[in-house]
């Protein structure tokens, strides 16, 4: 489905003038209700949800990531709220369009919504479970984008293993050769695009962190290429 | 994985990845490693490895377990086991590292050659020297290596950390523990602002009427205001110090009597943390490749000594620019050289130098903080791009996840260092 610009636009506008963001300026809700049975299995939101395989959805908006007490999140989703990250709709919308990109090890084993239409509704529907008055500006006034922004001709860059076993070996400081995860994550083994997204939301401060915005920021799209075919096959 | 597939390669490919192992060892170019710390370990270890036998790695080392300096303040403040801060050389040996346990006691530039306490001498083809630092004798009068028993430093691995937290174990109630910091340059920027941090957590649970004392000849230190908070939230009133305004830089110490002199007035103390002031292993000097200030220069994008291109100085005995003396940088730097080194010697491929640097420092339970940068070649030093450091203000789950990191990095490290 094509992307419906107005529907941006206009939200941009509403973003400008400071004023209040309902769930109508985001998308579509009675569409999003429909959608949100592919969460169903897993979710539960609106009057008496609790947690069931996944977190309750209820105030998602403004949440902490993996902030509801006594959960079992996942290591990579609790030290994602740990760095500060909070689900606002680019943050949710990103998510939402492919868990592991924004979250590399979650264990939400969902994968994504690709059309922007359908993530835009159903983040309409999940708005009017969070705050009351639900009408409140959002905390963070941030635009809907799609993250983090990837040319589908940085994917299909042919990363040369050498060079980024040279590369590596400015990761492996912190990152274990052998993929343990005593604190800092493993990185070994993973599909290279899964790497690469998560390098680029780095790259782009799409994920908080500052050590690996600073990593990031520095390396070029084939060097990113470049880490990714080599740490995908690593064997230790 | 790695024999299949050169198994199944063409003739030609296979010979050129076999011949380099079945060279005789003294065909072999000869690289000798100075001093087994942060920089050292990993220089012997990348050379090694990325190697695969093409070289011959002589690593020189006195001590057969390395105890970090890293982490040792955790140690004091009963955050890690002083057993978790040692590491063996066995597996750089089972790497095919030599690793001969001696002190290089001269260097032989025009016969390349290194020559050890216990006699022998080594050649080599490129030398690489990471000895870490040792004190300027006579800066803080009164103190000198004969009296570091009474009057400890705990600033180089070994025994000194654990004597020094057994001596404010022994402190009386209410009693005094004094740190004199060392001036600029010295290595790990934080590091002594971390120990306060750690005394201060042992103290307020065994001794919470004792007192902390900084005398300090530095105007401004590392992460001041990270730790200023951190001090006084966690350790209220429990900690003074005196800077140079107030006579912070006019110190001397009588070991015997156990006392304090600052800018003229006496103070008692019930232990004396003296980190005098810093300057390049001795046998960097030795070899001839230090300036006046005590450190060796180096160029910025191989570390190689400017007195010798066939010798690479890492580490905190370097002077490259703007890079801290910390233990993450003399990895960073060691990895650099061992391209340089080895693409010099065997014509493997070099890449354009980078090198960054993060430390890590604990205020308190869970209370962790960092700083970091990332640094390239520039014409003539070594230059920061792009930095980072905590927030003051920062909430507890941040800490703590910093504090978590910190854990996993010294895993990372070390195991960088010694395979
Ligand atoms: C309390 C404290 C806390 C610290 N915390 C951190 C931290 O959190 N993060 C961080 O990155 N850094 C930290 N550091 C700094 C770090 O320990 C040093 O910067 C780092 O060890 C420097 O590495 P190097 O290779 O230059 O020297 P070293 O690691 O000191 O290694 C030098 C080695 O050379 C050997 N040697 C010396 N002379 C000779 C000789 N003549 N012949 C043979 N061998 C010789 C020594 O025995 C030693 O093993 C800390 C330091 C201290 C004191
Ligand atoms: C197969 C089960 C499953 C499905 C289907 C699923 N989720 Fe999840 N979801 C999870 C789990 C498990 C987590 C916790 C993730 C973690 O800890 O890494 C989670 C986490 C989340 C979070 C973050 C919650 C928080 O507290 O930080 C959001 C938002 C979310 N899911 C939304 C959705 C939406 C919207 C859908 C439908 C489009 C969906 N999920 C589909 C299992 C699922
Ligand atoms: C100073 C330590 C440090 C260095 C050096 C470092 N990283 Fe990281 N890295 C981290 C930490 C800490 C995290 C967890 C960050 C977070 O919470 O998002 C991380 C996360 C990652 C992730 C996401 C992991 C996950 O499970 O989601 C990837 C991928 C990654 N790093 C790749 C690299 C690469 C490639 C390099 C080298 C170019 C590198 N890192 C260098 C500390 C480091």
């Amino acid at each position: 489905m094509a992307r419906r610009s107005p529907t941006l636009a206009s939200f941009a506008l509403v973003l400008a003038a400071g004023a209040a963001i309902a769930a109508e300026d985001i998308g579509d809700a009675d569409r999003g209700a429909e959608l949100f049975y592919d969460c169903a299995g897993c979710h539960e939101v609106g009057a008496g949800a609790v947690n069931r395989v996944g977190p309750h959805l209820n105030g998602i908006f403004g949440r902490r990531a993996g902030a509801i007490e006594g959960y079992p999140y996942s290591k990579a989703m609790a030290r994602a709220g740990a760095d500060g990250m909070e689900w606002h709709l680019d943050t949710l919308d990103a998510y939402l369009e492919n868990p592991k990109a924004l979250v590399s090890r979650t264990r939400m084993n969902f994968d994504g919504l690709p059309e922007a239409q359908d993530r835009a509704d159903m983040l309409a529907y999940l708005r009017i479970f969070s705050a009351n008055p639900r009408d409140i500006p959002e905390a963070e006034p941030t635009a809907r984008a799609d993250l983090p922004d990837l040319d589908p001709a940085i994917l299909a860059i042919e990363g040369d293993p050498e060079y980024g076993e040279y590369l590596s070996s400015e990761c492996t400081t912190c990152h274990q050769r052998d993929g343990g995860d005593g604190g800092i994550p493993g990185i070994i083994l993973w599909p290279a695009e899964d790497f690469v997204v998560a390098m680029h939301a780095y790259k782009q401060k799409k994920r908080p962190h500052p050590v690996m915005q600073m990593m990031a920021a520095r390396l070029s799209d084939e060097e990113i290429a470049a880490l990714a075919a080599y740490f995908a096959t690593l064997n230790p | 994985m790695d024999l299949n597939r050169r198994l199944f390669l063409g003739a030609a490919t296979a010979a050129a990845t076999l011949t380099a192992p079945m060279l005789r060892a003294q065909d072999r170019p000869k690289v000798v490693v100075i001093g087994g710390g942060a920089g050292g370990a990993t220089a012997a270890h990348y050379i090694a490895k990325d190697s695969e036998g093409a070289i011959d790695v002589t690593l020189v080392e006195p001590s057969r377990t390395y105890h970090t300096c890293f982490f040792s303040n955790l140690y004091l403040g009963g955050f890690v086991p002083a057993e978790s801060l040692g590491h063996s050389y066995g597996k750089l040996a089972g790497m095919g590292v030599n690793v001969v346990h001696d002190w290089a006691v001269g260097v032989d530039r025009d016969a390349k050659t290194v020559t050890l306490a216990g006699g022998g001498q080594l050649p080599y083809d490129k030398l690489i020297i990471s000895p870490g630092i040792d004190f300027v004798e006579g800066s803080v009068p009164g103190w000198s290596l004969a009296t570091q028993t009474m009057m400890p430093h705990a600033y180089k691995g070994g025994t000194q950390a654990e004597l020094l937290k057994a001596q404010i174990a022994a402190m009386p109630e209410g009693g005094t523990y004094a740190m004199v910091a060392p001036p600029n340059p010295y290595r790990c920027p934080p590091g002594p602002y971390e120990r306060i941090s750690m005394v201060a957590h042992h103290l307020t649970q065994s001794n919470p009427t004792a007192k902390i004392l900084i005398v300090d000849p530095k105007e401004k230190f590392s992460k001041q205001g990270l730790f200023e908070e951190g001090w006084a939230k966690h350790y209220g009133g429990m900690i003074d110090r005196i800077g140079p305004d107030f006579g912070g830089d006019v110190v001397e110490v009588r070991p015997g009597e156990m006392e304090i002199v600052i800018d003229g007035e006496v103070e008692k103390v019930d232990v004396a943390n003296v980190i005098p002031a810093m300057k390049a292993g001795r046998i960097a000097e030795l070899a001839g490749l230090t300036n006046d200030a005590g450190w060796a220069p180096v160029t910025p994008d191989t570390m190689q000594s400017r007195e010798d291109a066939d010798i690479h100085v890492l580490g905190d005995a370097s002077q490259q620019g703007d890079m801290p003396k910390s233990g993450f940088s003399a990895n960073s730097q060691a990895k650099v050289a061992a391209m340089a080194v080895r693409g010099e010697l065997t014509g493997s491929k070099v890449f354009p130098a980078r090198y960054s640097n993060t430390c890590w420092s604990l205020i308190a339970t869970d209370d962790g903080v960092k700083v970091g940068a990332s640094y390239q070649p520039t014409d003539d030093k070594i230059s920061k791009v792009d930095g980072f450091i905590s927030q003051t203000g920062e909430d507890a789950a941040l800490r703590k996840a910093t504090y978590e990191e910190s854990l996993g990095w010294y895993q990372g490290i070390t195991s960088d260092m010694f395979g």
